[in-house]
């Protein structure tokens, strides 16, 4: 096997796994003393020269660090840590069934974790099965791109009635998160009120108003699809503090919700009528965006689509300008009844307007409340630096802010908004922090780490059985199966012990 | 990140290579039902003809650190086939797959070659409006198609931060 200036040329595994180069399978490092070959000369690799990156989360932001680390450092060996025995993040457990396409991701990251120089294990958490501390003794620098688990809470009363939910939990129930399996969410009743005018309230109401024989094409779950067929949610409302001028949802999912078949809009004409002067001097994605809702709400639809509208079962509309006071109970105390809001005015405009109260209040009847305000970081370990106002890990271009050899990525870094180009361009900016800090002699490079070497037998004397790769490709292929039976792409597996027990021991 | 051959089966599989909208697919060899099952597991080996001289069209790419990238694609291909095809070397580039559901696509277009350009969809410019850095020369590379008219034409790739430090390759300096 040759190769040639340091240059490795990571093959993608194709399904024929033709092309690899003889004596590097996927996941296998080369053997230390292995000779690297550079034109004429000959090199001998010692663990010194190989920087030894750890990764902890494997969405998105852990994904595309590593890509970009890999790229740019021809020597670099790349380890990415998960606390599930299946990667992705958000990838997976994130974007709505009926959106495969954004998820065409994947494929770009099976291809970084089929490079030989990257590693990936899973059923490992970070802050508990090892620390924090342990991996930065085995590797020159760490990357936290673990993401936001947690959410913004109303911190209103009547929060914990039965019947709200957040809409992270609805979101991680339909896709098969393991922690939200049993959420069993209350589908009886028939308003569903959304609080948070974002793309994942929308994506949260579009699930609810989705016909069924759409949704079971996807990789929805079946408990998500058993619960759905038994709904008896026929309007969604989906509740804002702020103005149209506000909203936080985009237009590709908007024109989404106003062409749902089966469901109609009803935007109030007297929330647009008089944006007109306001838009003409907006950028053009917020005045096309704020255009679409004033013409659903002001304008007369063709008759095709006035067909579709009249003899919609379902419905969705959007409030404006009203803040969440408290959640109102049934007689006996447990269950939610209605939402009482306080209706506000704004204050600034644009991106920077708030919403204040303007005293008066008007309840909505819903038994289903989804809270759709944001999510949000927790902190993963002692030694990590938190800013638990902005629930961020404080860093300056991904560098730990008084903490040399950590890094940050994605929302762990900026907060939790954005799509996954966001989070790609914001990985590949703290990649290059790490690649210039490993230039610059910043970190303790070039000594020698070990990397996987130390950290296998502290989880061995822990008893955690890392996941691999290839033991994911097992799951995937078994979801895959089970899925076509159903006429999916894939049936997900929500429990994490019939994963483990799927790749045996 | 560069694309590698069993990417462009993939992308062979999934796309026409031309004006894609992501409610109705052309797809080539009649693989629209999978190219809507998302992250498919496909390989279609579409065989391709030989490029007749009539066919090639030379496109010039500016990458975000001032190389330029020059590669040849035949009429009828997208700018995103063209990049893949060719194994271009754009971070990041086309990470939706022609799917219309990213803007990491986004190209800059020379004044003469954007005005002849077919008319833009909304649903690319529902993306096109998320990308950073969009200009009045902007679309997205996965649905321009290319035309003999634009051979030798020069693209430029945006900045896709707003402090892009230069990529750093370290395999000149690697061996420390």
């Amino acid at each position: 096997m040759s190769r040639a200036g340091g240059i490795l040329r990571w093959r993608r595994a194709s399904a024929l796994r033709s092309s690899l180069p003889s004596g590097a399978l996927a996941g296998e490092r080369p053997p230390s003393g292995a000779v690297l070959f550079s034109g004429n000369k000959r090199l001998l690799s010692t663990a010194k020269t190989e920087p030894r990156i750890c990764i902890v989360g494997s969405g998105p932001a852990g994904f595309y660090t590593a890509q970009h680390l890999l790229k740019h450092h021809k020597l670099a060996q790349v380890d990415i840590y998960e606390k599930l025995p299946v990667p992705f993040g958000l990838v997976r457990f994130g974007v709505a069934p009926d959106h495969p396409e954004v998820k065409n991701v994947i494929n770009t990251f099976t291809q970084t974790a089929h490079s030989d120089r990257c590693s990936f294990y899973g059923n490992v958490t970070v802050g508990k099965d090892v620390t924090v501390e342990e991996l930065q003794k085995a590797y020159h620098a760490v990357v936290l791109s673990y993401g936001a688990d947690d959410n913004r809470t109303l911190g209103i009363p009547g929060e914990d009635l039965d019947g709200v939910y957040t809409a992270r939990a609805f979101v991680g129930w339909y896709n098969g998160l393991p922690e939200n399996r049993d959420l069993k969410p209350d589908l009886s009743s028939e308003t569903a009120v959304v609080l948070g005018h974002g793309n994942v309230a929308l994506d949260v109401a579009r699930i609810l108003l989705s016909p069924l024989e759409i949704l079971q094409k996807t990789d929805i779950t079946e408990d998500a699809l058993t619960a759905l067929a038994r709904s008896k949610v026929k309007r969604v409302c989906l509740i804002g503090r702020r103005g149209p001028l506000q909203v936080a949802f985009t237009i590709k999912e908007l024109r989404e919700m106003i062409n749902l078949p089966s469901a109609r809009p009803f935007l109030d004409p007297a929330d647009f009528k008089d944006l007109g002067e306001a838009v003409k001097d907006l950028p053009r994605p917020r005045k096309r965006l704020t255009e679409l809702m004033a013409k659903t709400a002001l304008e007369e639809p063709g008759e095709v689509v006035s067909g579709r509208w009249l003899s919609a079962s379902k419905e969705w509309s959007l409030k404006f300008l009203c803040s969440p006071l408290e959640v109102l109970p049934t007689a006996d105390g447990k269950q939610a009844r209605a939402i009482r809001l306080a209706a506000t005015r704004l204050e600034g405009s644009g991106d920077a307007a708030k919403a204040v109260p303007t005293g008066d209040t008007e309840d909505v009847m819903s038994g289903l409340i989804l809270s759709s305000i944001g999510y949000r970081s927790l902190p993963i370990d002692p030694a990590v630096p938190f800013d638990p106002k902005r629930g961020v890990i404080p860093n300056q271009s991904g560098r730990v802010l008084g903490a040399p050899g950590l890094y940050c990525s994605g929302w762990v870094k900026r907060g939790p908004t954005g799509v996954i180009m966001t989070t790609m361009n914001d990985s590949f900016d703290t990649a290059q922090s790490v690649l210039e800090d490993l230039q610059s002699g910043a970190l303790d490079f070039p000594d020698a780490k070990e990397g996987f070497g130390s950290v296998r037998s502290i989880l061995q004397s822990r008893r955690i059985r890392p996941v691999s790769f290839s033991d994911w490709e097992k799951i995937d292929a078994a979801e895959v199966a089970r899925g076509k039976l159903a006429g999916k792409p894939r049936e997900k597996i929500v429990d994490p012990k019939e994963m483990l027990e799927l790749i045996g021991p | 990140m560069a694309a590698t051959r069993t990417t462009a089966l993939l992308r062979a599989a999934a796309s026409s290579g031309c004006r894609l909208l992501s409610a109705s697919r052309g797809v080539r060899g009649g693989w629209a039902a999978a190219a809507s099952l998302g992250p498919s597991r496909l390989f279609h080996a579409s065989a391709r003809a030989p490029l007749s001289s009539e066919d090639k069209v030379t496109v010039h790419f500016i990458n975000r650190d001032g190389d330029k990238l020059t590669a040849q694609g035949k009429v009828g291909d997208s700018l995103l086939d063209v990049v893949i095809d060719n194994n271009l070397d754009i971070d990041g580039f086309g990470a939706c797959e022609g799917t219309l559901a990213c803007s990491t696509c986004h190209l800059i277009f020379e004044d003469n070659i954007f005005k002849n350009l077919d008319a833009i969809t909304d649903e690319e410019m529902d993306m096109l409006d998320l990308a950073y850095g969009l200009t009045d020369r902007s679309r997205l590379g996965c649905q321009i198609c290319l035309k003999k008219s634009m051979n030798n034409m020069t693209v430029r790739v945006p900045d896709a931060v707003a402090d892009a430090r230069q990529s750093m390759d370290m395999s000149n300096n690697s061996l420390k």
